[in-house]
Formats: C-alpha cells, structure tokens, sequence
C-alpha cells in the first residue's frame, strides 16, 4: 500500500462540524429497528462481521501462551462442522489480530502462512500519555518484530484543550513512522466529553493521514457506542466528499454479542456506500464476541440454542 | 439450508399477519357497530382493503341515520352514571384500556398496518405506544380531574370523527380525554380504515365500560353528518381534511356545539447553514417520509438557507436512494402504500401538475410493487412559493425546496400559507430556533426534531389548519364545559326624576361633538359620508356616530394586522398602557358615567367603576398569563406558550355597553392582540368614546381599532374576512349563527353568545378567564437538548 499525503489542517474545518445530541441518538435508536436480517441473511452477516474482526488481547496478564492460543482461533474461527452446514467451503479467518508490541513477534510466528494481518497497539496505549520519543520507538519495534498494521491513541488532553494544531502534528508523525503500513487512529470517544469532540478529534486524525479511525482503546469507562460510530461514520463521508479519499472505521470496545455486532453492520450499510464493507474499510475489534457468534451460528444451522462450553475458549 | 449469500442483503424479514386473519374469521369477516356495549348485526356493508394488495379484509357495515341515533340515544344514557361514576372508577376504566392496548400491541400494530398500509415498524414503535400512553396519561387525568379543575362539567354526548392516517392513534387521542373529563362519545373511524377501531371495541368490554360510555359506529362522510347533526352531541371534535372541517363548521353553525379541528398543513422544514446536516437530513426523512407523507404535520416544504441548499440537497438524494419502500409487513420498510387508490391518484396529479408548473422531479431508483398503490419519495426541486406544488397540501410523500437567505425570510416563506400546523428548525445556535419560533404561525415546533408526539403536550394549528388541541391540559379544556350565564339581566331599571333633570342640566353644558371612527391610532371619517343618530333612553337624540361600512373595517384590519409594536411589546410594558388607560378613564369618570346615563336611563357610575376594575384586572393578567412546561417523554422540554390569536374582532353587546366593551376589548389586548371593536349598536358613545382614552395612554397605533355603525352588516363583513383571525360576536343568535356560518372563510376562531346575555357587572372568576383563553391559542415548542 502507498502510503497517503496528508491535507493541510484548515482550523476552521475542524471548528465548523456540527453534531446534534438527541437527533443524533434518535437516529440510532431508530434505525435499529428500521432493519432486519433474518434467518440465512442473519447467519450470513454474521460470517461477514468475523472476516471483519480484529481479534483482540489487550490485557495485563496477556502471555505468549494466551496470544498463541488467540492467534489460532483467528485462523479457525467457527467450527468446522457448523461451516459444513452452512455449505461454506472456503475456509474463512477473522481480518487480523491486534496485540501489544511486546506480544508482536510471538503472534508473527502463531500467523505465519495465513492472510490474518497483525496489528499492533502504540503510542503509550492505552492513555498515550507517554513521551513522544518512546511512542515512535515503540511503533518502530511493532513494525520491526512484524506488525502489518499499528493502532495508535491520541493523547486526549490535546482534544480537550481544543490543541487541535498539535494533535494533527503527533498523527503526523505517526504517519509518517508507520510508512506504507496501515495506521489506524483510536480517538478515544469515551474521554472526549462531547461528540462534538469526537467529530473533531475524527477530522483531525483523517487530515493528518490516517487510514482508519477507531473509536476507543476498551479501557475507557464508555467504548464503542452507536451515537458515537454515527458521528464518525458521518465524518468519513463528508471527508470522502470532500478530499475522494476512503478512510476506514474500526469499532471497538464492548461488542461482544452478535447482535451489537449486525446492528454495527446495520449502521455501515445505511450510513456509507456499500464498498464500506469489506475488512480494508471496516474492522470491529473484539475478543468475546466471536464465541457469541459462533454460537448463534449453531442456533442457525441447529435450530437449537447452543451454549459455551461447545465453543473453543479464545 | 440455502446458499450463502456473498452480497450482504437484508432478505424479507415479514411480520405475520395470521393472527389479524384469525381475530377476523371470527366474525366470519364481517362486523357491525358497536352501540351500548354490544355488536351490532352487520347490515348495509362495504369492503375494507388491504392498500398493499387490493385484498378484501373485511366488511364492515355504513351508519345510517338511525345507527347514529341509537349510538346517541345509549352515550346519553350512559353520560348519567358515567358522570356520576368516581374519579378513582373513571380512571380504573381509562386505566385498563391502556393495559388491554398494550397486551395487544402486536395484533393491533399488524391489523394497522394491514388496513392502513404504513409499515410495522411505524405501527409497532410509533402509532401503538403513543396510544397506550395516551390511555395511561388521561386515566391519571380522569383522577385528579377535580383538583385541577374544581368547577369544570362534562359536556355530555361528544361526536367524533377520525381519519385514515393514524387511525388508532386518533382514536386515542379523541377517546381518551373525552372520557377523562366525563363524557360519553359516539366515534366514526374512517371509511377506509375501521378495523382497529372494532378491535378496540371488543377491549372496551373486555375492560368493563359502561355500556354506551363509548360508541364506535362505521361508515362513510354521510354516516359522519348524522352525528354531527345530531341535537344531543354537545361537541364534535374533528381531524381529517379542511375541506371536510369547513364543511363541519358549516353544519354545526348556530347549534351550539363546541368543535375543535385538527385539520390539513403544508408544514415548513428549515434548515439553516449552521445545522448538523446529516441530522437534519434525517430529520427530513422522518418528517415527509413518515407515513408515506400522509400526516397532516408533514414537514412537506424544505426551506434550506441559500448557501448550503446544494450541499444539503445532494445529501438528501443520497439519503432518499437508502430508503425501502414495499411490503408493509416487512420489517426492514421504511415506506408502505399509500391508503387508497383516490389517494395515490391525487398524489400522482399534483406531482404532474407541479412538474407542468416547471418543478423537476428526483425519484431515487428503487422497485415499486406492481399490485396495491405505492407512491415512491419524491422530491420536487426548482419550486417556488408561487406554484400551486407549494401552497396545496399533497399529503404523500412529496417534498419541495425553497431556498431562503436570512432569518427573516426563513419566516416569511414559512407563514406564506393560509395552513399553519406545525413548523421544523434546524440550526446549532439557540439564540437563532428559539427566536424563530414564536415568529412562525403554527401550533407546533419542533426544533432540531420533528414529528414528535406525546399525551401531555397539546398539538393543533393556527389558521386554516384548525382549532382547539388534542393532548395536554389544552386538550382536556376542549372536553370540559366553558363556564355557563344567567339569561337574565335587568338593565332597563327607570331611573329616578332627578337623575333625569341631571343630565339635562348637563346637556345645557355640553358643547356639540363630532364623534369619529378609530383607525390606525387616527381619528378618522367613515367612508360612507354618514353619521347615526344615536337616541338615549328618552327617545331623543343625543349624539351622532360614523356609518361605518366594509371599507372602514378593510383600513382597520389592515391597520390591525401591520401592527408589531403592541404585541412585540413585553407584558410588563402592556401592563403599564393599560393601567395607564384606567388612570386617564378615571380622571373622566363623571363624563363616561353621564353618557351611560343619557343613553341607558341608568346610572352609570357602577359601570363605569366596574370597567376601572375591569381594565385593572386585565392590565394585571397582562404579564401573567402565562405559558406551562410540559413533561415531555425526552431528554428536552416542551413549552407551551399561549400566544395571542392575532387580529381579533370583537363585536359588542348592548348590555353595559361600557363594561362589555372594556371587558372584551382589555382581555384581547393584554395578552397582545390587535382589535377590530364594534361597539354597541344601540349604546356606542361611551365605548367609541373610549379611544380618548387609548389615544392618551400610549398605545401604539392599530392596536386598537373601534367602528361604529350597523352591528350586522359589520359582523358579516368581519366574519368573511380572511385577515381576521378571530371573531367575537355578543348579540342575536341569529347573528351568533351567521358569524359561526361565515367564519369558514378562512376558518376562523370565533366566540359568540348564541343571544344569551353575560352578567358583566358580576362576571364569575371562569368568566374572565375564558376570556383570555379565548384571545390565546397555545403553541407548543419541542425543545430537545443534550451536548
């Protein structure tokens, strides 16, 4: 992938987004019930929002063991024999799975000779109060141990005190560290306060080169919510509007049951052009909601409920 | 197990419609109404259909002459024990068909949308919750009833009409108040859409009504008339068409029912360049395509300021391609058919005659079912306010786009409709929606939302779009009686010899006086060139007045309706002209009193300290008839304000000419109208006189303006006129008839006396407040919030 030019930051672009609260959440709340996927259209929905996962660990006690054990249930996602039912004959994998760079080298190995990408979290995840020197070293050795793709946070603080000018100057920098790797931006919704801040934290990131914006890191106290996928969502497409350039999203935090995840592809399909949904424009990052997922699949081809002690354990 | 699918597609997800099917084979298909409690035996029938389809559902039987008076004959009888019945019973009543509707919501969202078309999920979340929460909020309202309103009555048997477009959601709306403040009803559903209303008859005994509280009788327009023309239904409550409302207003003139009308709207959406687009873009979506267009409040004009037009426009159109249209059922529409074939058919000649106006039409491309009358979203680009497309309602789902450049143009376009439902704002600035919205003349506005409804906020227009409001305390008023007079009044008391011999003494002082009309702030001329003699209790003359005609009332209407100063004024400023008034009436208490004297053989000094009281009065209520906040169901509020009716006509009786005068003309101008006042046609010096006393108290010109000269004449005159917004008649009931009659010209208010005479000089607390409840109408602002 050749990596983007950046766009100039107009202040001014960024100070003009405009987002309604409440008619925001009523779109949300209304489309839900708008749509319905039933049935065989549900089960394949579902298999499209595994091919769109960023598995994910992102935890203290994470060990090589556990990203091994992580990285295996990526290249094998649901059961062999429920995939038979549903007359899949192509084996299918979850889009990549997202580690920390400690962990990069042993989730290289554990993905070798499949197509899963490995992303790597930096820049002092999950505050990215660190000092800058230490971010860039830290995505220099995610890219160095084998990481295909980096998801980096902001520092929040620059959104909250409107630093909007130095915000775009870190992503740039992120940017141009990570070369012609994909750099998703995680803006941290759930410490910014307003939606109004998450719209302008979102254009910033765009402007300033990133190729995804992500919602949150999982450690904030609310994560991936649909007002604020809405705003973001909202802001790819005026951006694409405006520049012809395809910016991705990434959902994460808080999504573990099937259902949030098809309301997620709900909102992708009624809110962004169709070439939205595929894994180079649209990941949804989580851990247990691929057990979920697999369950319901069962249900599907079984017309049982299943429960989750028939799932491999990720 | 079928194939995967790679494309992701939503598949039909159909709710089914069995359990409708089977509620209906239980009456084999057919049904008759429902009088005193029970079903009738099905008669006279006709089809109801399926609009997606064209299939039969049932037949349901026509009302004739004689079902109405039976459903009649019963809600009278009922009304007795009704009445009587605590509030604590009334409210258990109310209470359990709100539990019954929600124990049923599923089997009647589908029933809905099957004889109505719109889509279930608009049935299921929208039309069936509101009604529950309509049945809930008024069962609390039938018990606190007598706190709130201590003194107020039932009305009796009330007549009710509703429409097709939301037609158990209206029901509700009607039922649920009507019952909370103690009536009983006879209620027609719409001809193409009865089913719902005769489930909901069977929940009506299932819950224990009293037979007779409720009637539901089916039917066509004439089955309606043979309610509304029934003697013993005290009010008729309407929602449908202006056309139909005229119609009604015309029918009830002069029979002394109360009628409220919740009628047509060709509703502004405006969207200004510092709105959340994408929101407002929504916004539009869920205003016109709400309903495939078929909602009276359907915000069917897109006002988008100039500079942002092209942008909003395109995305919109973006918009408008994700759209489903298709099987009601299916619960991934977003756009059902439309309810008839005569409907889609007047929706596709508009949109023709538009596109013959030069109006260019955007259809997004989508499939459109070949059986049953579906109408794809339409918008109708490069309108203007000048095309019939702009002022005629479609009732479809049409949208045009006005672009306008500034705020006040924003609220020209908008009022520029004799329509005047509700309106949509648009834009992040509160300084800018909250001033916009007392400058819009609707019943409704909703800012940075549309379309939102709830039991506890009133909503109804102005203008031609109707009177009176539905939910709210607003609404219940409308169920409970206006406070009710004495007919008789002794004002032909002889006076004593030596009141006489007073004022001859008086006129041997006087020095003769040119009296004038009022217009404008200026002493003016009749047109006609005439005077009247105005004779006094002795049969001699005494003075002389203008003959004013029809071309004095056009220059005081005109001069009433450019007046801004007066009703822009704030309360606290009103309130200091008016007690100024009585001040300036005061120093001249003598003279006033010796002209009520001279005209009426009476003394007039009570009469004349009853106005000083009275204007003091209304300048105190001036700064404190105030608005309520509504609890709203949002993170938000709703402020309902009472807003002045506007130009009011005020048409004056003979008893205490002064006094009546004072009493009608103060109440309408304290709460910030402009008045158009006829005084007494037997009495009028002293009330002509007044403008004196205006001319010397400050206020501003056209506020007030007073013609003399033949009562009928000028009352008709008024009462066809369209820039009059409000017409009070006290005199004949011949003439209260006539006014009530003429009124449908541009719908107007009016508030007549049906002959009765009002004890002025003892006007009962309810009294002077109806009066102001007459010179207001409430308009409710939907505030939401949140950052």
């Amino acid at each position: 992938m050749i990596p983007r030019e950046p766009i100039d930051l107009d202040i001014n672009l960024i100070l003009s987004q405009k987002v309604n609260l409440s008619a925001v959440e009523r779109r949300c709340d209304t489309l839900m019930k708008r749509r319905s996927v039933k049935k065989r259209h549900q089960a394949d929905w579902l298999l499209k929002a595994i091919e769109f996962m960023d598995l994910t660990t992102l935890a203290g006690d994470d060990t090589p063991g556990r990203v091994d054990r992580i990285c295996h249930k990526a290249k094998n996602p649901v059961r062999r024999d429920i995939l038979n039912l549903l007359k899949i004959q192509n084996p299918i994998s979850v889009a990549a799975v997202c580690v920390y760079p400690e962990l990069v080298r042993t989730a290289k190995s554990a993905l070798r000779e499949s197509n899963i990408e490995l992303a790597s979290v930096a820049t002092g995840f999950p505050t990215g109060l660190v000092p800058e020197r230490t971010k860039i070293s830290e995505i220099n050795a995610a890219i160095k141990n084998g990481a295909s793709e980096i998801d980096v946070v902001i520092n929040r603080n620059k959104v909250l005190t409107a630093n909007w000018r130095s915000l775009y100057n870190d992503v740039l920098t992120y940017k141009k560290a990570c070369g012609s790797l994909h750099l998703k931006v995680i803006i941290g919704a759930g410490d910014l306060g307003t939606l109004r801040n998450v719209v302008r934290a979102s254009w910033v990131s765009m402007l300033a080169g990133a190729d995804f914006i992500k919602t949150s890191t999982g450690k904030e106290p609310t994560n991936a919510t649909l007002p604020v996928s809405l705003v973001m969502l909202r802001a790819i497409r005026d951006f694409h509007d405006l520049t012809g350039i395809k910016v991705g999203f990434k959902a994460a935090g808080g999504i573990s049951k099937a259902k949030q995840a098809i309301n997620y592809l709900i909102l992708m399909k009624e809110e962004l052009e169709e070439e939205w949904l595929d894994k180079n424009l649209f990941r949804i990052g989580a851990s247990s909601l691929l057990a979920d997922i697999e369950r319901q699949l069962e249900h599907y081809v079984s017309g049982a409920y299943s429960s989750g002690n028939r799932h491999p354990i990720v | 197990m079928k194939q995967q699918n790679k494309k992701m597609t939503y598949g039909p997800s159909p709710e089914s419609p069995d359990s409708v099917y089977s509620w209906l084979s239980k009456s084999k298909k057919k049904f008759g109404h429902f009088i005193n409690g029970e079903m009738t035996r099905p008669t006279n029938t006709f089809d109801t259909i399926n609009p997606s389809t064209g299939e039969v559902l049932a037949k349901v039987s026509k009302g004739t002459e004689n079902d109405a008076k039976l459903a009649v004959k019963s809600a009278k009888a009922a009304f007795k024990a009704w009445k009587n019945f605590t509030p604590f019973q009334r409210a258990k009543c109310i209470y359990a068909l709100a539990r019954l509707i929600q124990k049923n919501s599923r089997i009647l969202a589908v029933m809905e949308t099957l004889d109505n078309g719109k889509p279930i999920r608009e049935s299921r979340d929208i039309d069936i919750p509101l009604v529950a929460r309509h049945f809930y909020h008024h069962a609390g309202w039938a018990k606190i009833l007598p706190e709130k309103f201590p003194r107020k009555e039932p009305l009796g048997v009330v007549g009710q009409i509703i429409p097709w477009n939301f037609p158990l959601l209206m029901l509700a709306w009607k039922i649920a108040p009507a019952l909370a403040a103690g009536n009983t009803l006879v209620l027609k559903p719409a001809e193409t859409t009865p089913l719902t209303a005769l489930f909901f008859a069977e929940l009506c005994m299932e819950a224990k009504i009293p037979p007779g509280v409720i009637n539901i009788i089916t039917g066509d327009g004439k089955t309606g008339s043979f309610i509304v023309k029934h003697t013993d239904i005290a009010k008729i409550a309407f929602t449908g068409s202006t056309e139909v409302g005229r119609l009604l207003r015309k029918q009830t003139a002069g029979l002394e029912k109360k009628l409220s009308l919740e009628l047509g709207g060709k509703s502004a959406f405006i969207v200004f360049e510092d709105a959340d687009l994408d929101s407002a873009v929504e916004g539009v979506i869920d205003s016109i395509w709400f309903n495939q267009g078929e909602v009276c409040c359907a915000g069917s004009r897109l006002l988008v300021q100039e500079g942002i037009q092209k942008k909003f426009v395109a995305k919109l159109k973006r918009r408008m391609g994700k759209l489903h249209l298709g099987d009601p059922l299916d619960k991934s529409t977003d756009i059902g058919a439309i309810n008839s074939f005569s409907q889609l058919e007047k929706i596709k000649n508009l949109v023709a005659s538009g596109e013959k106006e030069g109006a260019k039409i955007y259809q997004p491309k989508m499939e459109i079912p070949t059986q049953g009358f579906f109408y794809p979203p339409t918008l109708l680009e490069q309108t203007h306010q000048s095309m019939d497309i702009c002022q005629t309602e479609i009732f479809g789902p049409v949208l045009t786009v006005i672009p306008f450049r500034t705020p006040k143009e924003a609220i020209a376009i908008a009022n520029n409709s004799r329509y005047g439902l509700s309106a949509s704002i648009w834009t992040e600035n509160i300084n800018l929606s909250l001033d916009l919205a007392p400058k819009i003349k609707v019943g409704v506005v909703w800012i940075n939302s549309t379309n939102l409804f709830d039991a506890s906020a009133g909503f109804g227009g102005y203008r031609e779009s109707g009177y009176g409001r539905e939910g709210g305390i607003e609404g219940l008023l409308e169920y409970l009686k206006d406070p009710t007079f004495s007919r008789k009044l002794n004002y032909n008391k002889k006076s004593s010899i030596k009141e006489i011999s007073l004022i001859e003494k008086d006129e041997i002082q006087t020095i003769d006086r040119t009296r004038k009309i009022f217009i404008g702030g200026k002493q003016t001329r009749s047109d006609s060139g005439y005077d009247r003699k105005v004779f006094g209790f002795k049969k001699k003359i005494i003075g002389q007045v203008p003959e004013g005609n029809r071309k004095d009332l056009r220059e005081a209407v005109e001069a009433a309706s450019l007046e801004v100063k007066w009703r822009n004024m704030t309360p606290h400023s009103r309130a200091q002209v008016l007690y100024y008034a009585a001040e300036n009436l005061e120093l001249r208490k003598k003279e006033y009193a010796s002209i009520l004297k001279k005209m009426t053989g009476i003394d007039g000094k009570q009469e004349v300290e009853s106005s000083l009281e009275t204007i003091f009065h209304y300048a105190a209520w001036a700064d404190k008839f105030e608005g309520t906040i509504h609890d709203v169901p949002i993170r938000g509020v709703s402020l309902a304000i009472n807003e002045p009716v506007g130009v009011i006509g005020i048409v004056c009786p003979d008893d205490n000419p002064l006094l009546s005068f004072v009493h009608l003309v103060f109440s309408a101008l304290c709460t910030g109208n402009s008045v158009i006042a006829i005084p007494s046609e037997k009495y009028p010096l002293s009330a002509l006189d007044m403008y004196q006393i205006f001319e010397s108290s400050d206020m501003p010109a056209g506020a007030i303006n007073i013609v003399t000269g033949d009562r009928s004449t000028l009352t008709q005159t008024l009462a066809v006129h369209m820039g009059v917004d409000s017409l009070w008649y006290f005199g004949t009931k011949e003439g209260s008839k006539t006014v009530e009659d003429l009124s449908i010209s541009n719908l107007k208010q009016t508030w007549v006396n049906y002959g009765q005479q009002y004890p002025w000089l003892e006007p009962s607390r309810e009294f002077r407040t109806l009066s102001l409840y007459k010179a207001t109408q409430v308009k409710n602002i939907w505030i939401p919030y949140g950052e």
